[in-house]
């Protein structure tokens, strides 16, 4: 009996620890459905980038193993449909046109050079932080924690301000195609740039990393005897820490009450003098602050190793959750995090170990049929 | 690791592989030795060409150049030492790109446009599996240097391998750790979206129980996960001896990683997925004192593994792999049994592999059987301080 509970709250420690990590992810997802109705799938990616963005900051940017020639080719193809879609509107004024031409030309001829700059760079910039990193494994983990979510935020407005903002009245369906293609670009552009290979680093490694996580918590309650991982244990507190600000800037402050009114009508805030294009870059920050937070934590922590397509099935998980939960509703990302989180761990600890990824479909599939609007959500109705 | 869509082009790519494969293989049943009636490509000119596809580029790119310098290091030692029946061998290389599509177009073109006599290759089993029906049906030997999957050799007469089969190495793993290791009490981790980790694991059960062993938990994961803590944790709570996690390095060293986090101290045990340097980017110190098996180690007290692996290091400086070793092993079965054919063309190079007695390779000594399959041991390896080494080699039963 003593054992079998034991394994339970051991279960239940790696569920809900797995679950906050969902839970950081699911959030962004919801926040960006709220304002803007629709499903960013890019955001699993952003996650991957938070893992690499970890990566560099703790061993250093020579981990990265970059391809320049991919990385140019990847660079022009993106600059060429930059440059076709510039096109469309007022693209037929010749004079405009060959400026135009000459410009991404230039650009074009200069992207060699241009990469390696850049590269160079990163790399002196990665450097100075590597090496403040490799004091101790505070400063470094904390460090590295900051250079993530600051990346990952301005990584997300970026990708909302060229890919999304420019197709905003076109609809949502091409505004869920667009982030689609937004996501193939960073997972296999990601791929090109950076090989397939999968990469890996921990925390442990930082001096002083052994004692503070590597170390197991040893737990008594009652009867039963807990070891907790002290990884597992950080990933939690900051999930809780992160999620206490996320809700603290949107219930509390302006910005955050400018978000609520363009999520509850974006048309009747924008007449109340509201910026809308500032709010939905700052849920767009917001979002993918987290998302590279999770990243970094869940793999400098607890899991470690990680590749460029990792956020496929994180980000489709995570996704789940929010909708578990009630898309648009932050609470219910939090819950449906958790619960997916939790009923994973237990598939996976149960003799339908390989069952593990389908019950996150098979909560879906009966969330839709029995709860469409989830947990937490309220069902309305559209009015046309 | 696979995006689901390509996973899928992929899987339906090799069921439109598979199905030639099918029909040839109920005409060779049927037909028996012999090879019907054509006699695949003969030599005309001064060398003898042949042919071989591997994975130049892509995911498995490694894989096609370990292999490639050992096959080409064995024809330099043929050509040096006279060739074969005085000619030259010419050695015809076309990459596959790791795409079960171009690995059987690049040996259709080898053999209608380049007119070899015999063909080496591929490495992953699926590769092999495209390829070998056409070998099959234009009566061109092909020898697989390191294709385990047991389906790979039931195409056809023609085809042939020198590894030896995926049921093997799991009865290896599972002595090693019976006999050697002293282990009652066994777990298995395997990756349920891969035929090899699954029928390892499969074959390791039947044979640890049978020598009366248990297996006190066993859990799946998938090859995208990157949590297995879940699994681990119900393994810790089955108090295993040993842990056999027969998957590839990718997701064993992670595995390993996690289970060293959460307390499990137990060696864990796997097959050749394991053999890569890359295991010790995700893995770092957490797989120091565990075991696999494998073709081939480099520190093996062996006249025949030393010279080969001296003449790699001078060929191409550092260690050779296991692939390069069959690479190399493939190479020589060939030459050697088109030594004793009795001329260079289809039907007679086939006979004469199919009739290779106790071969001395560098991955062992090698005898083709029946099924065209390689009966010879396995070495078993320790992994320290970030080497594979030597611990002891698993004869054939």
């Amino acid at each position: 009996m003593g054992q079998s509970l034991q394994l339970f709250l051991q279960q239940l420690i790696n569920g809900i620890e797995l679950g906050s990590v969902y839970a950081l992810i699911a959030v962004g997802y919801t926040m960006v459905y709220g304002v803007l109705k629709f499903i960013n799938f890019a955001h699993g990616d952003v996650y991957m980038v938070g893992a690499f963005m970890g990566l560099f900051v703790v061993t250093g940017f020579a981990a990265a193993s970059v391809d320049r020639q991919a990385m140019v080719i990847v660079l022009a193809m993106i600059l060429l449909v930059t440059f076709l879609v510039s096109l469309r509107g007022h693209g037929r004024d010749p004079k405009r046109l060959a400026a135009r031409i000459v410009g991404f030309g230039l650009i074009l001829a200069l992207l060699g050079p241009l990469v390696n700059a850049l590269l160079a760079f990163g790399t002196r910039m990665m450097g100075g932080l590597t090496a403040a990193a490799q004091r101790s494994v505070l400063t470094g983990g904390l460090l590295a924690l900051l250079v993530c979510i600051v990346w990952c935020a301005l990584l997300g407005v970026l990708i909302e301000r060229a890919a999304y903002k420019p197709i905003r009245s076109a609809g949502r369906l091409t505004a869920l195609i667009t982030a689609i293609g937004v996501s193939l670009l960073l997972e296999n552009g990601g791929q090109a740039v950076f090989g397939a290979n999968p990469r890996a680093y921990s925390l442990a490694t930082l001096p002083g990393g052994q004692q503070l996580i590597g170390a197991s918590l040893n737990l008594h309650l009652g009867s039963v005897a807990l070891s907790v991982n002290r990884g597992q244990m950080i990933v939690l507190v900051a999930a809780i820490v992160l999620v206490a600000a996320l809700l603290y800037i949107v219930q509390k402050t302006r910005l955050g009450k400018a978000m609520r009114a363009v999520a509850f009508d974006r048309e009747a805030a924008a007449l109340m003098g509201i910026n809308t294009d500032t709010v939905i870059a700052f849920t767009f920050f917001l979002g993918s602050a987290l998302a590279g937070a999770a990243g970094f934590l869940n793999y400098g922590l607890t899991q470690f190793s990680f590749d460029t397509l990792t956020g496929v099935m994180f980000g489709l998980k995570a996704f789940v959750a929010a909708v578990l939960g009630g898309i648009g509703n932050l609470g219910g990302a939090v819950l449906g995090g958790v619960i997916m989180g939790v009923a994973e761990t237990f598939v996976a600890g149960s003799p339908f170990s390989s069952y593990k990824d389908a019950i996150a479909f098979v909560i879906l599939i009966a969330i839709l049929l029995f709860r469409p609007a989830g947990l937490l959500g309220r069902f309305t109705v559209e009015k046309v | 690791m696979h995006f689901p869509k390509r996973w899928l082009a992929g899987a339906l790519l090799a069921v439109f592989a598979l199905l030639p494969a099918c029909n040839t293989t109920g005409g060779a049943g049927g037909g028996g030795t012999g090879g019907g009636g054509g006699r695949g490509n003969v030599v005309t000119g001064d060398t003898i060409p042949i042919g071989s596809y591997l994975s130049m580029t892509g995911s498995e790119a490694d894989f096609g150049k370990q292999t490639n310098e050992g096959l080409s290091l064995a024809v330099d030692q043929i050509n040096g030492s006279g060739g074969v029946k005085g000619k030259k061998i010419a050695i015809h290389l076309e990459n596959d790109e790791g795409d079960p599509a171009k690995a059987a177009s690049a040996v259709t073109k080898l053999i209608t446009n380049d007119k070899v006599v015999a063909v080496v290759g591929e490495v992953a089993s699926s590769l092999s599996l495209a390829a070998a029906p056409i070998c099959q049906s234009n009566h061109v030997p092909m020898v697989t240097p390191s294709s385990t999957n047991v389906k790979v050799t039931q195409v056809g007469d023609y085809i042939f391998r020198v590894c030896f089969i995926d049921p093997f190495q799991a009865y290896v793993v599972a002595k090693f750790a019976h006999d050697n290791l002293k282990v009652n009490n066994a777990a298995i981790f395997v990756q349920n979206d891969s035929a090899y980790s699954k029928d390892f694991g499969e074959e390791f059960k039947k044979n640890f129980t049978q020598m009366g062993g248990t297996i006190v938990a066993e859990a799946a994961y998938a090859g995208t996960d990157t949590d297995f803590k879940g699994q681990l944790t119900k393994i810790q709570a089955a108090r295993p001896e040993a842990i056999l996690v027969p998957g590839y390095y990718k997701s064993v060293g992670a595995i390993a990683k996690q289970a060293r986090e959460l307390g499990i101290t137990v060696p864990l045990l796997g097959g050749d997925g394991w053999d890569s340097q890359d295991i010790f980017v995700t893995a770092g110190n957490a797989l120091e004192g565990c075991y696999f098996s494998d073709h081939m180690a480099v520190d093996q007290p062996d006249p025949t593994v030393q010279a080969f692996v001296s003449a790699y290091q001078k060929k191409y400086g550092g260690k050779p792999g296991a692939l390069a070793a069959l690479g190399y092993d493939a190479m020589n079965i060939l030459a050697d049994a088109m030594k004793r054919a009795d001329s260079l063309d289809g039907p007679a190079i086939r006979d004469a592999l199919a009739h290779t007695q106790n071969f001395k390779g560098v991955t062992g000594t090698i005898t083709i059987n029946s099924e065209r399959n390689a009966e010879k041991p396995a070495v078993i390896l320790q992994i320290r301080g970030r080497e594979f080494k030597y611990v002891t080699t698993i004869q054939h039963p």
